[in-house]
């Protein structure tokens, strides 16, 4: 490759993707985690800014610069002045057993890497190996919403789920073609405009964002 | 420009009906509109049929006999559900259950619904195929918690959140598809357009494009709401108003399924039949079973409706994995009446809920005898979703079980099983509702009836007599999946 150097950044951006994904999973109090998730977002976006100048593929940039825009500034300000708004800042996740999640954590990186081994063979870009982290974050970001009982930290899973997509493709293919990531972030940004207006809708018919309390509509038996 | 002017008509009226919607004639104006829309996609359907085969596929939008079929259906039903949504709209007002500004949102979204829908059907590209499905997916969800009950916000919340994760999945297959696809077309946008992978499909990379498969039918497959991935959907058909009942059941899913075909079809020419096929049988064969055996205990009738909408979602998944002409041609005919008689039938259990002022089976009753069109269009659209001849829906399932006992005997029993299960299912739900005296409360609406027995109508056409010129559509449309 003609840029050891950005290769090597980019399996460093890439360990640190995984890293504040399980740091996403231990944290437990909501202005941390997103916190977190904006440092998720930008490594993202430092990492697409660095594949796009070492592959020449200058549509990069545009993704790179609307990651930032999106994913380190406009959606954990909503997030943030929601919370505020919602008056749940000091609220504490009930988080069970970190540590078997952990390690539920670590089977999904692992089967990642099992699964996305016969595509590290095709390829022949510099990014092949960031594949399996990307599949580990959109994992890793399903655990989260399946583990976590709050709307909010659900979402945050939901939304890291998308960033590990978003690294999916930048990794295997140097970015989808452009008419897709500009549509993918419009649906992004209605879905914060409805998590937004969902947020209010729970608490005021709940009394709380905790999601088990929503479980009247379970089959009966 | 006939395609653009299909989808201008539908975001246009959308964007009037965001600021008039609560107008006295807002109705009207999303009739007007779903019909324009309608005669539309009529005349693309005949420069379709005159050029015998595809519209130039551009590098945006192809149009050929299956999707065609697929748009001219959906302006269909949104046409009608717009005229029964006028009557049905106008009494959940009158009840208090919604107020200005809801109706301006619930009209304007419904228009960016069907926009949606028809972009996802018309597109050349993968990539925009799913970013439609997840827009028509963000349209609805804050209309099924129309009513702000805690009720209806907990399943707009599991639909939001169940279909988020589950269309996640869709995307990575995607990813996966336009990997294995630039190693033969090359880099660009060109990759993930249909008209180019369908050419290539045998160059594909037979391992990618098998990992891939298995993210887009669990992606696409949530949405089509198959067994085991169908928690979100009897909460989310049943809560919101039964309009959107009636187009989430008879449009979104055929859209996710027409997806999913599209899709085998690409797999199948990489990697042979079987695969995709195969997975698609068991998702098909365990969707028809649960939700037959799950019908049986419901107490809501419009939860008992959206198991029935797994159930067929079930049948045709089936069809599809079998392939062969003659189990394509079953599915593709499936889609299209079930699409029909469930939008009819749904029409018919909102009026009958109105009436009663609940959606519990126990208390419906006596519905002939209080309304007879209401009631006997519950029936006959019960009849024909239950695969009486001479419905279309018989001819349908017909085709299938005969190609099953040709191609894959063994699979003939839990099939009829299911079927027979279902019908039980919703014959003796359905029968105590109908027939007998009123039950005591029962309120006299005027119901919209033309919506009903126009569908109705439709879904009898191909049981009794299906025109040769239709039937030569339906297996062009069948030979493009092959």
């Amino acid at each position: 490759m003609a840029h050891p150097l950005a290769a090597q950044l980019n399996s460093l951006l890439a360990a640190l993707i995984l890293l504040s994904a399980f740091a996403l999973l231990t944290q437990r109090k909501k202005m941390a985690i997103v916190h977190t998730f904006a440092w998720q977002g930008l490594f993202l976006a430092i990492s697409t800014a660095v594949i796009g100048f070492a592959s020449g593929e200058h549509h990069l940039y545009i993704s790179s610069l609307l990651t930032l825009a999106m994913k380190v500034i406009l959606l954990p300000y909503i997030l943030y002045s929601l919370i505020i708004k919602l008056k749940i800042h000091r609220e504490i996740d009930a988080v069970v057993n970190i540590p078997s999640t952990m390690l539920i954590g670590l089977v999904l990186v692992v089967f990642s890497y099992h699964l996305t081994a016969p595509i590290r063979e095709l390829s022949s870009l510099m990014t092949r190996s960031t594949l399996a982290v990307a599949l580990a974050t959109v994992m890793l970001g399903m655990l989260m919403m399946v583990t976590r009982r709050h709307a909010v930290t659900q979402i945050l899973g939901f939304l890291e789920m998308e960033n590990g997509l978003f690294f999916a493709a930048t990794s295997a293919t140097y970015g989808m073609p452009m008419v897709v990531e500009l549509g993918v972030a419009l649906d992004l940004l209605i879905a914060a405009f409805i998590f937004g207006i969902f947020f209010f809708h729970i608490n005021t018919n709940f009394d709380s964002l905790d999601v088990d309390q929503m479980a009247k509509l379970r089959e009966m038996d | 420009m006939i395609i653009l002017s299909l989808l201008g008509i539908s975001i246009l009226v959308a964007l009037i009906l965001a600021f008039v919607g609560d107008w006295k004639y807002a109705p009207e104006v999303n009739i007007s509109g779903s019909l324009l829309t309608f005669a539309v996609s009529l005349v693309l359907a005949f420069q379709v049929y005159g050029e015998g085969g595809s519209v130039a596929g551009s590098t945006y939008f192809f149009v050929d006999y299956l999707n065609i079929s697929l748009v001219v259906l959906t302006t269909l039903v949104s046409t009608t559900t717009a005229i029964f949504s006028r009557r049905y709209m106008r009494l959940e007002r009158e009840h208090g259950r919604v107020g200005h500004w809801r109706m301006r949102f619930y009209h304007a979204m419904f228009q960016l619904f069907i926009f949606a829908m028809l972009i996802a059907l018309l597109t050349n590209n993968f990539g925009v195929l799913w970013i439609s499905m997840e827009l028509a997916t963000l349209a609805t969800v804050l209309l099924v918690s129309l009513y702000r009950t805690p009720n209806s916000i907990e399943a707009a919340w599991k639909y939001f959140i169940l279909c988020g994760v589950g269309i996640a999945q869709a995307l990575f297959g995607t990813v996966l598809l336009y990997f294995a696809a630039e190693r033969v077309l090359g880099a660009g946008g060109d990759a993930l357009l249909w008209t180019n992978l369908s050419r290539v499909s045998a160059q594909l990379d037979p391992t990618v494009l098998r990992l891939a498969f298995v993210f887009l039918m669990v992606g696409y497959g949530t949405k089509a709401g198959l067994v085991p991935l169908h928690n979100w959907l009897p909460d989310a058909h049943s809560e919101g108003p039964t309009p959107i009942s009636a187009v989430l059941s008879g449009l979104l899913l055929n859209i996710a399924l027409y997806a999913l075909i599209r899709c085998k079809a690409l797999v199948d020419g990489s990697l042979g039949p079987g695969f995709a096929g195969n997975i698609m049988m068991g998702f098909g064969l365990i969707s028809l079973l649960t939700a037959a055996f799950s019908m049986l205990r419901q107490k809501d009738i419009k939860r008992l409706f959206a198991y029935s909408s797994i159930e067929h979602m079930g049948i045709a998944t089936f069809a599809f994995g079998l392939g062969g002409p003659l189990a394509t041609f079953g599915g593709v005919l499936h889609m299209l009446v079930h699409s029909l008689a469930k939008s009819a039938t749904f029409f018919s259990v909102g009026h009958a809920a109105q009436m009663h002022g609940t959606q519990e089976m126990a208390k419906i009753r006596g519905l002939i005898k209080g309304n007879p069109a209401v009631g006997w269009g519950l029936f006959l659209g019960v009849m024909a979703l239950a695969g009486m001849p001479p419905f279309g829906i018989f001819t349908s399932e017909f085709l299938i079980l005969t190609a099953t006992m040709k191609e894959a005997p063994w699979l003939a029993p839990p099939l009829l099983l299911g079927l027979t299960v279902a019908f039980a299912a919703l014959f003796f739900k359905v029968q105590p509702m109908v027939a007998g005296g009123k039950a005591p409360g029962q309120q006299a609406l005027t119901a919209a009836n033309i919506p009903v027995f126009l569908h109705l109508a439709l879904v009898l056409a191909p049981g009794v007599y299906l025109p040769v010129f239709l039937a030569d559509w339906f297996h062009l449309a069948v030979e493009i999946l092959r």
